[in-house]
């Protein structure tokens, strides 16, 4: 597996140069990062050229990555009463509308995820490209190069607000009609805007201030151990139940019910 | 001479051929479909957005009410995605419950497909077959998880408990007794490896019995064959997957070409159309359920002889017995971080596809080593088939429309997600 990537590495150098740079790659699908100008021209390219033949676009997500990297445990001081940590502020989810806080312009925040397959070569790919920081994040459209990329588009405009350029038909998908904001950017409070019901009294469908309180349970929290990560604690403890369950079923030898 | 102009048309979002809530506007030129614009997100549900705000495990319940007729498949691209980031693996009796239940599941979305296709293009009796056996495949996921459809069974690190020794057996009622109460509980006084043996094994009869009805039916034919063509090279273009793809002669099967839990050690065979019409995806459905009912049958031989461990022993990700938190302090701890936090996943990103009923159903994950996903996408399969509506239904009559949908085997779950 680690010898396909590498040689598809090489030969995306041979093929782009820098214009790609390459990723880490997960559970055998390389991962490459486009600069927007050449969005349109690499993913032409890898769809036509023999050597890859990705004749589909299988999948495509806007990503927002403000805040990526954040947790909210974090302790700030210890004295004798307590811990000066808790859970304050507008983390993800605990803000409302009025006062959702401020989208910086924060340099690469909004990428654009597609995933590629190709049938020939039984591979997949991943290319990643962020939108330009100033301004409204365009990034060129694909419908062009596969048609199905038309409605994962649409979707990544309607949720994230990136707008494609070049694109046919670029209307919101899965909001509500007369929808205002694009919910699934981060600065967009997770209980949402607007309520509908219905008004008994004016027998129509009314539209009023969502009223819910944002209730986020459980903080977000980042550890970097190294717990997480070994295959071998796994199987060391995978062995110590098996020796604890036989050491039950024989009789005396069980560790007593002490 | 008058003046002849095309005419728009609102199906949906309430028509009972719609699947839901699909609602189409239709430009029509007499009864000829011109262009077919359908607007989803009726049943948006936030599910990507919800995820964010919850650590790993409370997601994996939502994942059933994606795509909510197969419900274990969307649970499986979902624990993939979080296994491939932690780096475990499910012990392999898990992996072959994990496969038998896929195909299970499979068996149940293609009973209600092809019962509401029927329904749709005016087969009443097909729908009333294909929910009797529906109806046992529901017992098994009772039997399983506790929930006839909201399973929420398969876990980041295996399944949540093993396959019971005993199923739930009908009682008495003013309706059913004496021997037709004794019929319905033949199959059910063993384990339910027994139950599902048995199914198994009688279902290819109960599938010769819908082909009775439907694949000579003159009517049956007439409405399907030679409507809704997608041509390999289109389907690809379009995104297609599953049935879709292979409906138009292109063998591809995730099962097959990217094996995932035990596939690789089963043995099936994978049908393809030859014109891609809706007659073809028919009976490439007819054929799938076949194959899975011997998937399944390998499945319990497997289960029969190997019994172990469902769950990883790995207490940072996997919560402990209760009987094990009684003696073990360590137990305890694991058990309140886990319950209170949960686990946290390494950075990085992945995508991991399994062979869903109605095609490829992704799930990308994005970490950046919380305890909640940074961002999580479902690609659903339903999604790009929906989109490939207009390309589809050009030129076709309006009753069609209703046979290109019905055969496209949309859930909105997953749709709108």
């Amino acid at each position: 597996m680690n010898g396909k990537i590498k040689s598809l590495e090489e030969s995306f150098n041979d093929r782009f140069g820098n214009r790609v740079v390459a990723g880490t790659s997960t559970a055998g699908i390389p991962t490459f990062e486009v600069a927007v100008q050449s969005w349109l021209e690499v993913c032409r390219t890898l769809r036509d050229d023999e050597e890859f033949c990705y004749r589909q676009l299988t999948d495509l997500c806007g990503v927002d990555y403000l805040g990526y990297g954040q947790g909210e445990w974090e302790t700030t001081d210890a004295t004798d009463s307590g811990f000066g940590r808790g859970v304050e502020g507008e983390g993800p989810g605990r803000f409302a509308w009025a006062n959702r806080p401020e989208g910086k312009d924060v340099p690469q925040r909004f990428g654009v995820v597609a995933h590629l397959l190709s049938y020939r070569h039984n591979r997949r790919l991943r290319l990643r490209c962020f939108a330009p920081a100033e301004g409204m994040p365009i990034v060129p459209s694909l419908v062009d190069v596969w048609s199905s990329a038309n409605w994962y588009e649409r979707e990544a405009f309607d949720l994230f607000g990136i707008v494609f350029e070049g694109h046919p038909d670029l209307r919101r998908i899965l909001t509500d009609y007369g929808f205002t904001g694009h919910p699934f950017r981060k600065d967009f409070p997770l209980i949402g805007n607007v309520a509908v019901r219905y008004d008994a009294q004016k027998k129509r469908v009314v539209y009023e201030p969502v009223e819910i309180e944002p209730r986020v349970l459980v903080p977000r929290v980042i550890r970097a151990d190294s717990r997480y990560k070994s295959d071998a604690i796994d199987r060391a403890a995978d062995a110590r139940a098996e020796q604890v369950a036989a050491a039950a079923r024989t009789p005396g030898k069980g560790s007593g019910n002490g | 001479m008058a003046e002849i102009r095309n005419y728009t048309m609102n199906f949906g979002p309430q028509h009972p051929a719609a699947h839901g809530v699909l609602r189409l506007v239709l430009e029509m030129d007499g009864e000829t479909v011109v262009r077919a614009d359908p607007h989803i997100g009726l049943l948006h549900r936030a599910t990507e957005k919800l995820a964010e705000s919850k650590p790993f495990n409370q997601t994996v319940g939502y994942l059933d009410r994606l795509d909510y007729m197969s419900m274990m498949c969307n649970e499986h691209a979902y624990v993939r995605a979080i296994e491939q980031l932690l780096g475990i693996e499910p012990p392999p009796r898990a992996q072959w419950i994990r496969t038998m239940f896929d195909e299970i599941t499979r068996f149940s979305n293609h009973l209600l497909w092809v019962g509401s296709c029927g329904l749709d293009l005016g087969a009443m009796t097909v729908f009333l077959y294909a929910f009797r056996e529906r109806e046992m495949v529901m017992d098994m996921y009772e039997a399983v998880s506790g929930a006839r459809m909201h399973a929420a069974y398969y876990r980041p690190g295996g399944v949540y408990r093993d396959l019971p020794d005993s199923v739930p057996q009908y009682g008495e009622t003013r309706w059913t007794k004496g021997r037709d109460l004794k019929r319905r509980n033949e199959w059910r006084q063993g384990s339910l490896l027994d139950f599902i043996e048995a199914f198994a094994r009688d279902v290819p009869q109960r599938i010769d019995e819908y082909e009775t009805l439907l694949t000579d039916n003159r009517i049956w034919k007439q409405r399907t064959v030679g409507i809704g063509v997608v041509s390999p090279e289109k389907a690809i273009e379009m995104g297609f997957s599953g049935v879709m793809l292979r409906g138009s002669g292109i063998e591809w099967d995730l099962r097959k070409k990217q094996p995932y839990a035990m596939y690789d050690q089963v043995d099936f065979d994978v049908p393809v159309g030859i014109a891609g019409d809706c007659y073809d995806r028919y009976l490439v459905r007819i054929e799938e359920m076949r194959q899975s009912a011997r998937i399944i049958l390998q499945c319990v031989d497997w289960l029969r002889r190997n019994p172990g461990h469902v769950m990883l022993k790995n207490f940072k990700v996997i919560p402990p017995t209760r009987e094990e938190m009684k003696d073990d302090m360590e137990a305890l701890i694991h058990h309140f971080k886990l319950f209170t936090e949960g686990y946290c996943v390494p950075v990085g990103e992945t995508y991991a596809a399994v062979e869903a009923p109605k095609g490829e159903f992704g799930c990308y994950l994005v970490s950046d080593g919380a305890n909640k996903p940074f961002r999580l996408h479902f690609r659903a399969p339903g999604f790009a088939h929906l989109s490939g509506m207009n390309e589809l239904t050009r030129g076709h009559m309006l009753a069609d429309a209703v046979a290109i949908i019905s055969t496209l085997d949309l859930v909105f779950g997953e749709v709108d997600r």
